[in-house]
């Protein structure tokens, strides 16, 4: 005879009912800056372990979507769930590189403070990095080849350096989802290719990572699924289905989608 | 040259503490705590681009006093405390509130708030005269440290402890020093990068309405002893002194400390000399150190960018 069910047992239940809950789920999302909407009616559920690439034109709302699942935007309709909980519930297990411009760097910290805010989220308030904490974040550097520049102030590194110290950070986040803002951004291809080759490392180990990229020549060889955008969610899915010219033109083409000109309309009228 | 009087060793530098010592040391003391106090809540105020609201606040304080002052009819520190937090705030939150709502950037937004509610602070303080009560809204910009020893003293159990504004600065100063060190992770990381510090479950509002909450207290309790130009000086010169030396905020600190200490020293007895504003002397003295900063730091100053021009952009070579 079984045991009657602890109540832990039973939470576990609830919310694997259907499998674990998705890393990512986004239902019906809408964000406005001003009240001009910039990302209209997103629909997404990201499976884990996948390594999802977002790509589309300067200012499809990337950043923006980034930012709304992060909770620093306000949504105007619609909701994020992180491992079926709110971000704010879930914050310690994401992990998040910022585009590379929102950053002062004449701030004095050096590049191993930068990778030891990683940890804060986990020490919580009050609390200062333990050695343990040093540890880690020593692992990082070397894992981007950094460990070298570990007490360099951080504006006396090249761009693509100071790219590696903010993925050494996210990484030291120790997270199970990772949102990167254009972290190849000004990086020469060597370092490109081992970033992707530790991101291909993280997911292999079951953490799931979106990754805002540029360069459609290569996204189709690093990413294995795909998350199209402009201004609404154009397609998502394995990149061997989504990755045809038919979407792509929908994502680039020359033509605007109906909804951005909608919004350019509206725009123009306010 | 008759503006300027004879160096005379002895009574410059020997003379102050052997007659009038006590006098003397409360005076260091008030400038030293002040140097501190406004030194390292403008350390975060210069790493968050923010050094105009200290200007700002330290004008804007006036309405808060006087409003205090009309509901309680005191002049009790806790009222006038309270006077000074919901000015600050009000005017932080204003500056964000009309930068948010409208084109106005952040330099002009900050402008018209305080200058705005100062004049409120001004009008408030005739329409008080008018009613028979009396403050002094000359006393509140320009107070001067000299007079700082002529406070009444507080006593505890019979015994004078020292001037009133100087424990209460020891007080603010202390209390200011335990926020950094309890949270000095938190602040280091919300000024360096707000958008990470609240993906990490911190909370960034929090933290800048603490630190604009500490500067007002700061600001207010400085203020009506030492004057405006000490505090606004100070909030700003220490932190710049601080980061021509170093890379390294808590040395910084520490740095801004030293700066404290000497500038306070100094000019001291530059004003013996000169026979001229205390306040005014400390504040040249301070920047004095400054411009020494700027001119000989190892790392950043302008002998060592001279003498190797590359300086700055000699790590890029090093990759790889
Ligand atoms: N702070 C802001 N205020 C108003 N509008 C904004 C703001 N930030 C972005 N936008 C607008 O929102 C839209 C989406 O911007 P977002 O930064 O998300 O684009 P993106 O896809 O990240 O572009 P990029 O490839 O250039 O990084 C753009 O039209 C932009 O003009
Ligand atoms: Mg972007």
């Amino acid at each position: 005879m079984n045991p009657p069910s602890t109540r832990q047992d039973s939470q576990v239940d609830r919310t694997s009912a259907n499998g674990a809950p998705s890393p990512l789920e986004i239902h019906d999302l809408t964000v406005a800056y001003h009240k001009k909407p910039v990302l209209y009616g997103i629909d997404l559920t990201v499976p884990a372990g996948t390594l999802v690439g977002i790509i589309g034109p300067n200012g499809a709302g990337k950043s923006t979507l980034i930012k709304a699942i992060m909770g620093q935007l306000p949504a105007t309709s619609g909701w994020v769930r992180i491992f079926g909980q709110s971000f704010k519930e879930a914050c310690t297990r994401v992990g998040y590189v910022p585009q590379r411009e929102s950053v002062d760097w004449d701030f004095p910290v050096s590049v191993m403070d930068v990778v030891l805010m990683g940890r804060y989220g986990r020490l919580g308030l009050f609390k200062r990095p333990r050695l343990e904490d040093h540890d880690i974040a020593r692992a990082c550097l070397e894992k981007v080849k950094m460990l070298p520049f570990a007490s360099r102030q951080i504006g006396n590194l090249s761009g693509g350096q100071q790219q590696r110290v903010f993925l050494a950070r996210a990484l030291a986040q120790e997270s199970d989802l990772y949102l990167m803002d254009e972290p190849f951004a000004g990086v020469d291809a060597a370092t490109e290719s081992a970033i992707v080759m530790l991101l291909q490392e993280l997911k292999t180990r079951g953490k799931t990572l979106l990754v805002v990229h540029h360069d459609l020549a290569t996204a189709k060889d690093y990413f294995d699924n795909l998350l199209l955008l402009n201004m609404r969610l154009v397609a998502f899915g394995k990149t061997a289905d989504v990755f045809t010219q038919e979407i792509l033109q929908k994502t680039y083409g020359g033509r605007l989608t109906i909804l951005s000109e909608v919004a350019d309309t509206v725009r123009r009228q306010t | 040259m008759s503006l300027i009087p004879p160096f005379d060793f002895q009574r410059v530098f020997v003379e102050p503490w052997a007659e009038g010592g006590a006098l003397h040391g409360w005076i260091l003391a008030m400038a030293v705590l002040v140097g501190m106090a406004c030194g390292l809540v403008g350390n975060y105020l210069l790493l968050r681009r923010m050094a105009l609201i200290g200007d700002a606040i330290s004008h804007s304080v006036l309405p808060g006093l006087v409003l205090a002052f009309m509901l309680a009819h005191s002049r009790h520190i806790g009222v006038m405390f309270a006077g000074a937090l919901a000015a600050g705030l009000v005017t932080v939150f204003l500056i964000e509130f009309i930068h948010k709502k409208s084109r106005v950037k952040p330099d002009a937004a900050i402008c018209i708030t305080f200058t705005t509610l100062f004049a409120i602070g001004v009008v408030l303080t005739s329409l008080i005269d008018k009613g028979g009560l009396h403050i002094d809204a000359e006393c509140i910009l320009y107070g001067e440290i000299a007079f700082v020893p002529l406070e009444p003293p507080v006593k505890i159990l019979g015994r004078a402890l020292g001037p009133q504004p100087v424990l209460q600065m020891l007080g603010v100063t202390a209390g200011v020093v335990v926020l950094i060190v309890l949270f000095y992770k938190e602040l280091l990381a919300s000024s360096f990068d707000p958008g990470l510090t609240a993906s990490l479950g911190f909370n960034v509002t929090a933290m800048h309405y603490g630190l604009m909450a500490a500067l007002s207290i700061v600001v207010v309790s400085a203020f009506e002893a030492v004057g405006a130009i000490m505090v606004v000086a100070m909030l700003i010169i220490p932190g710049m002194t601080a980061a021509q030396l170093s890379d390294h905020l808590a040395t910084r600190h520490w740095l801004v400390g030293v700066h404290s200490i000497l500038s306070g020293l100094l000019g001291l007895h530059l004003s013996v000399w000169l026979n001229c504003s205390m306040a005014g002397a400390m504040v040249l003295t301070g920047a004095g150190f400054f411009v020494l900063a700027w001119l000989f730091s190892p790392s950043q100053g302008m002998i060592h960018r001279w003498r190797r021009p590359d300086a700055p952009g000699d790590t890029v070579s090093q990759f790889q």
